[in-house]
């Protein structure tokens, strides 16, 4: 909440200290609202679809959706998979009553299965948990249609990582939550009520069984979160995270993830030829209205 | 005797010119009723401020038929609104125009084009090279454009030039939501705007807008800070309103009197010590 007292004291990066993470909750709340109304209205649009999953990220963003649309202008899709929880569709379920949008369960194990079943052969895990991410946003799109707007979940950790799957979890028509790192998200949270059992179990993609995202990581939210802080809202560079204390391999990996998954935040290449080039020299503003 | 003025703190739709003025006109005949003397709209209130590509197409002469409408509402009521300005040489500028008795009075051409982190301005305009001071009812005043304003340099000429109204016309993103304090863009604007009014004892007169382009937040809270560093009136964070405020005359008199940092301000000093900086001349005049 905003304090009376202002804010003082130079901010120092400090492995120690996550207080610059901290944030204004109720700001927050009242910007991303807006947005959602203002982004949907401007696309002629009147209802979002959201995959709720049972985490904190789709949580905030389906909350923040009926907050800003009225909750029957809001569908939450469960779209669960056999290695799915039983607990995630109580908390998905939970959030649709006490935010009262609608909530449909989608399960994608048969389409899934069936794919990898014709292609006879043994495939790595991370091939069907990217199947599955795809699967699902192939559905909200689907849902979308012919007046809504997919609302992305990514929050800034996984985009800034790369911790995602292109075109399947990342994929949206406006994303609310992504600035917010996932302490930030969780601390958003909570101050909008969501459950305290949805916020601090550990995230999961549960694309495999046992899955955890920190386990996969291997490293915390809260350490990369103050890492990400620094190097890219402060601009300081991994050399002087390094000199203020922070570990070095952390520091290294977590940059070396930031450059290898750019590619995931950007729009595809196109090829330079003609004189005037889509995303390139073509460049109008996706709010482009008109009169 | 006070003059009233009034700050259309709107949401202007991006590209989109004929709805645009006609929501000038809506806000201008409320501006009327109210009693004001002057209306005064955020920066580029007629095209949208993102507009990248979009700014050439939305381009016109000062004189251009389509702003004919805001010179016709001007006949008892001042205007000042935002347009992308086509100058005769085919040079883009971000302009804030004055209309009055159904006439174009004064054009601004913004400066200082800010084009790092998320602006873009320099890439699509051009930059305006002066700062003219001009009058109307209220008083002799200067218009500095969003970053502009930033420059301390901005209002500082225009107070040595006898302004004593600053309009600041702005489309200003919100950003920094760090927890103890306001918005961060709000905490920065309130503090250069309390700084000028108090320090050139000026009236400064911050006209933000608000709504969303591409994601990007304007968060509004358009003030007028009186000379004295009171704030005479301030609309809210990201809503729409038309802030209604008076501008005192006298009391910029009494503040001048009580605090003559401007009688006393060595113009001749600051420019002698520029000059010999920049190795243009100088004749001293001692």
């Amino acid at each position: 909440m905003t304090s009376a007292l202002a804010r003082t004291g130079v901010i120092r990066p400090d492995p120690k200290d996550p207080s610059p993470l901290r944030i204004d909750e109720a700001l927050v709340r009242k910007m991303l609202v807006l947005f959602i109304r203002d982004e949907i209205a401007k696309a002629r649009l009147a209802r979002a679809v959201v995959g709720v999953s049972g985490g904190v990220d789709s949580a905030v963003t389906v909350a923040l959706a009926t907050l800003a649309l009225g909750a029957e202008n809001v569908l939450g899709l469960f779209t669960p998979y056999r290695s799915s929880s039983a607990e995630s569709r109580d908390h998905a379920r939970e959030l649709s009553r006490q935010f009262g949008f609608a909530l449909e369960e989608v399960p994608i194990t048969k389409q899934v299965d069936a794919y990898f079943t014709g292609l006879n052969k043994k495939v790595d895990r991370v091939r069907i948990g990217n199947k599955m991410a795809r699967e699902r946003k192939s559905i909200e799109y689907d849902r979308s249609w012919p007046d809504g707007i997919v609302l992305g979940t990514s929050n800034k950790t996984e985009l800034l990582l790369g911790y995602g799957t292109q075109f399947g979890d990342m994929a949206c028509g406006i994303n609310p939550v992504g600035d917010l790192y996932k302490t930030q998200l969780r601390e958003l949270a909570l101050s909008i009520g969501i459950p305290e059992a949805i916020v601090r179990k550990p995230p999961t993609a549960e694309l495999w069984e046992g899955q955890t995202d920190e386990g996969e990581l291997g490293f915390t939210y809260a350490d990369a979160d103050l890492v990400l802080y620094h190097m890219v809202d402060r601009r300081l560079r991994p050399a002087e995270l390094i000199e203020h204390g922070f570990d070095a391999q952390l520091v290294t990996r977590i940059r070396e993830m930031v450059r290898r998954n750019h590619y995931k935040r950007v729009m595809p290449l196109i090829a330079k030829l003609s004189l005037r080039t889509v995303g390139h020299d073509f460049l109008y503003p996706r709010d482009w209205e008109a009169d | 005797m006070s003059i009233r003025i009034a700050i259309a703190q709107c949401a202007p739709a991006l590209g989109a010119v004929k709805r645009n003025l006609e929501m000038h006109e809506k806000w201008i005949a409320r501006a009327r009723a109210a009693g004001a003397r002057l209306v005064i709209f955020p920066e580029l209130s007629v095209t949208g401020y993102y507009l990248k590509d979009l700014a050439a197409d939305v381009a016109c002469a000062a004189d251009d038929p389509q702003l004919a409408r805001i010179a016709e509402a001007s006949r008892d009521i001042d205007i000042s609104a935002g347009f992308v300005e086509r100058s005769a040489d085919a040079k883009l500028h971000i302009a804030q125009g004055h209309w009055s008795g159904g006439k174009l009075v004064h054009v601004h051409r913004k400066v200082y084009l800010p084009t790092y982190g998320i602006f873009d301005d320099g890439r699509y305009f051009g930059p305006g090279d002066r700062f003219e001071t001009y009058r109307w009812a209220g008083g002799t005043t200067g218009v500095a454009i969003c970053e502009d304003l930033w420059h301390v340099s901005t209002p500082y000429l225009y107070a040595s030039a006898g302004a004593t109204i600053v309009l600041a016309p702005s489309a200003s993103p919100g950003r920094g939501i760090a927890e103890g304090g306001d918005l961060g863009t709000a905490e920065s604007c309130r503090l250069m705007d309390r700084f000028y009014a108090s320090y050139l004892t000026v009236y400064v007169v911050y006209v933000n807008r608000v709504g969303h382009e591409d994601g990007i937040a304007f968060w509004g809270g358009s003030e007028i800070v009186a000379p004295d560093g009171t704030v005479a009136a301030r609309a809210p964070e990201f809503d729409e309103e038309l802030l209604i405020g008076e501008i005192d005359p006298e009391l910029v008199a009494r503040e001048r009197a009580r605090n003559p940092l401007l009688r006393d301000e060595r113009e001749d000093i600051v420019l002698r010590n520029i000059a010999g900086r920049l190795g243009l001349p100088f004749d001293r005049r001692d």
